[in-house]
């Protein structure tokens, strides 16, 4: 109860901070570049400006999945499991779920504008598909419930078998998209001509939406701790009323 | 903590879904010992027989069973101890020959020692070669309880084990459990049926709320 | 004193067949509920040449929304008196449970692909032959161990509790994407399906051995931890 009492300081630290202010303004540039200063595509127009959300957004999904992964591993390699590595994998897994989907949704609304379908069976728009869906299962698992080192073993389980398993789905996307000749002239950044400026304010795009990432992982971990935290105390409070109904 | 001690709980804290099903236990069993644990509906009987089985996590204090840290471990110690708990874990479609066979074969018991755990249940040809879901629900626990024999587990926990029997398979029971105990084993009963058991125990706990009230 | 593993795989194989030779669920249950699918199919698409041309595709299809039911049905026979429990608590080697479960389940659906196909041959005049043949046994066997290995182990993990079993379809789904894909492709190599060789479906039995290898070593590592509460 008395946690409650002490006031509310946010999950922020000063190098937090910072690096969410750089993310604020790499993402200003990347809006600016990406909506006014930047040229249109010759055979696009301005549908190329979606590039800017959509590839770093799809980079942003696959490193959240290298993440997730990573960390389920680090928890059970290490000896004591620690739990800041399941916090970081189930953190990184929510903030990737979201990036999946708004790379599915860009390359969707892309597609729809260049081409006039909303979906295309692009490998790299197909796996990422399969990627959601995963980590939605992945997610799902999280809230089977249990103690927190319960929950931790069994995602790290399912984290690593989805490590096993999207490659082989994109693989096998890869080799059934190659019987149909016409699926590489429809990825929609095949054949976009770069000048200097867009490739700036792509390659500064990933580098914000990476910053902001990190910026939502990290506080996102943090604030499982705090979870995990007053499971704890709430644990400590459930067991105290417990030891006075034996005296009742 | 001495050398033959089977079960050692210090302060020992169980959750069940956030709830503290055990909330601090103390409790020592040595070796041999046939042990009633008693106490009212939801005081955490089960929990206290699954957590020294291993099966539950014990997340605070201290919890020693057969030498083995169940903070750190729960695995190791399961295959020396047998679990009889509310379910019977048996096959229905298989016959009780079947599932004692499998069990044992699990297990890596004799043909010999199959065959004298159906005995010592009382088990014959002719009930033996009987579908476990024919069968009542006496007959279905003496079965569970030969798959249990047939492990030849150095702690048995028996959580409830004479209910829905009549007073005769309540005195199998009882006769099993003697045999158990003679034969070296140590055993902690759950149960409701308290002057029946206080004969079979040497002694008495007494759980409330998810602590040991007193021990006798 | 623990038992090695190929004898409690043994054991545990021979139970769950037992168990359903007694019980008749598959040949009572399940393969009339995919015989009735693929008719089902036929309805839906309407089209003679349609569904020849795609009829590897169908009996693939037909195999995975059966598969739900059989690994809940494999388990659901270790949960209704416990028996998942007493295996955990009798320290049996989860391993062993693993191969002993995916034997059973292999078994269980190559009888129920073996009946899929023949339907498949009578209601969408599909033929094999010859070199065909040789290609769609590897192909089946490679991908149902597939099936097999991934049923049993995420299988493992959604029995029991209630509200879990829902989440089996959602988290097999995209794990069998791959078998879908490639087995369906191998088999319409093997029908002759479009004008394909069966040259060209080699590769894909290949993909589907590498995945049946992936994830029967990952289950054998991850089962135990998957039952585990």
């Amino acid at each position: 109860m008395s946690t409650e009492a002490q006031t509310f300081k946010g999950v922020g630290t000063p190098a937090t901070r910072m690096y969410g202010l750089m993310a604020i303004v790499a993402l200003g540039w990347v809006l600016l570049g990406g909506l006014i200063f930047t040229p249109e595509d010759a055979v696009q127009g301005d549908a190329v400006r979606i590039m800017y959300v959509h590839v770093p957004t799809a980079w942003i999904a696959y490193l959240a999945f290298i993440v997730t992964g990573v960390a389920s591993a680090c928890w059970m390699i290490g000896r004591k499991h620690s739990l800041g590595f399941d916090r970081v994998a189930g953190a990184s897994a929510e903030v990737g779920v979201v990036f999946m989907a708004m790379t599915l949704l860009s390359g969707s609304l892309w597609g729809r504008i260049t081409w006039g379908t909303f979906w295309v069976w692009d490998p790299r728009l197909t796996t990422t598909a399969f990627m959601f869906v995963t980590y939605i299962g992945y997610l799902a698992v999280r809230g089977l419930g249990g103690t927190a080192q319960q929950r931790a073993r069994r995602s790290s389980v399912i984290a690593l078998l989805a490590v096993l398993e999207i490659p082989l789905v994109h693989f096998s996307v890869v080799m059934w998209r190659s019987l149909h000749q016409r699926a590489t002239v429809l990825s929609p950044d095949g054949d976009i001509k770069m000048d200097g400026l867009m490739l700036f304010t792509l390659l500064f795009g990933v580098f914000g939406f990476s910053v902001l990432f990190a910026w939502l992982v990290s506080h996102r971990q943090r604030i499982m701790a705090m979870q995990d935290a007053r499971q704890t105390s709430a644990l400590d409070v459930a067991v105290a009323e417990r030891l006075k109904e034996a005296q009742a | 903590m001495s050398a033959d001690s089977v079960i050692n709980f210090v302060d020992a804290v169980a959750v069940y879904n956030e709830y503290p099903a055990l909330a601090g236990v103390t409790l020592n069993v040595e070796r041999n010992e046939i042990v009633l644990l008693q106490g009212p509906n939801g005081a955490g009987k089960s929990t206290l027989l699954r957590a020294c089985a291993g099966l539950m996590p014990v997340i605070r204090g201290t919890a020693n069973v057969l030498g083995f840290d169940l903070t750190v471990d729960r695995e190791s110690v399961r295959e020396r101890v047998g679990l009889l708990g509310h379910q019977n874990g048996l096959f229905g479609e298989l016959t009780i020959a079947e599932n004692v066979s499998f069990w044992s074969t699990v297990v890596g018991a004799s043909p010999q020692e199959r065959t004298s755990a159906m005995e010592r249940m009382a088990i014959d040809g002719k009930l033996a070669s009987r579908r476990v879901s024919e069968l009542s629900a006496g007959q279905k626990r003496r079965c569970a309880l030969a798959c249990l024999v047939v492990r030849r587990a150095e702690l048995w926990l028996l959580d409830e084990p004479h209910a829905g029997l009549d007073a005769k398979g309540r005195d199998e029971i009882d006769r099993i459990v003697k045999e158990a105990a003679a034969s070296g084993a140590t055993v902690v009963v759950a149960s409701h049926e308290i002057e029946r058991a206080q004969q079979l125990a040497t002694r008495t706990v007494s759980l409330v709320a998810g602590q040991v009230r007193d021990s006798q | 004193m623990s038992m090695s593993v190929s004898r409690i795989a043994r054991a545990v194989a021979a139970k769950d067949l037992r168990i359903e030779l007694r019980s008749r669920v598959v040949s009572n249950q399940v393969l009339p509920f995919s015989g009735l699918v693929m008719i089902m199919f036929a309805f839906a698409l309407d089209n003679d040449d349609v569904l020849q041309r795609v009829a590897g595709g169908l009996v693939w299809l037909a195999t995975l929304f059966s598969l739900f039911i059989l690994v809940q049905r494999t388990f659901a026979v270790e949960t209704y008196d416990g028996a998942l429990d007493s295996l955990r608590v009798a320290g049996v080697n989860p391993q062993g449970i693993f191969i002993g479960k995916s034997v059973a389940l292999f078994v269980q659906l190559l009888v129920l692909e073996s009946v899929l196909f023949v339907a498949a041959v009578v209601l969408y005049r599909v033929n094999v032959n010859g070199s065909g043949v040789v290609l769609l046994v590897t192909c089946v066997l490679c991908a149902t161990a597939g099936l097999a290995f991934v049923g049993t182990l995420y299988g493992g993990l959604t029995a029991g509790a209630r509200g879990r079993e829902t989440l089996l379809p959602l988290l097999l789904l995209p794990v069998v994407a791959p078998v879908l894909i490639c087995a369906t492709r191998a088999t319409e190599s093997a029908f002759r399906s479009g004008g394909v060789t069966v040259g060209e479906g080699w590769p894909w039995v290949g993909v589907l051995a590498v995945f049946a290898a992936v994830f029967g070593l990952g289950g054998l590592l991850s089962f135990g931890s998957l039952i585990e509460e």
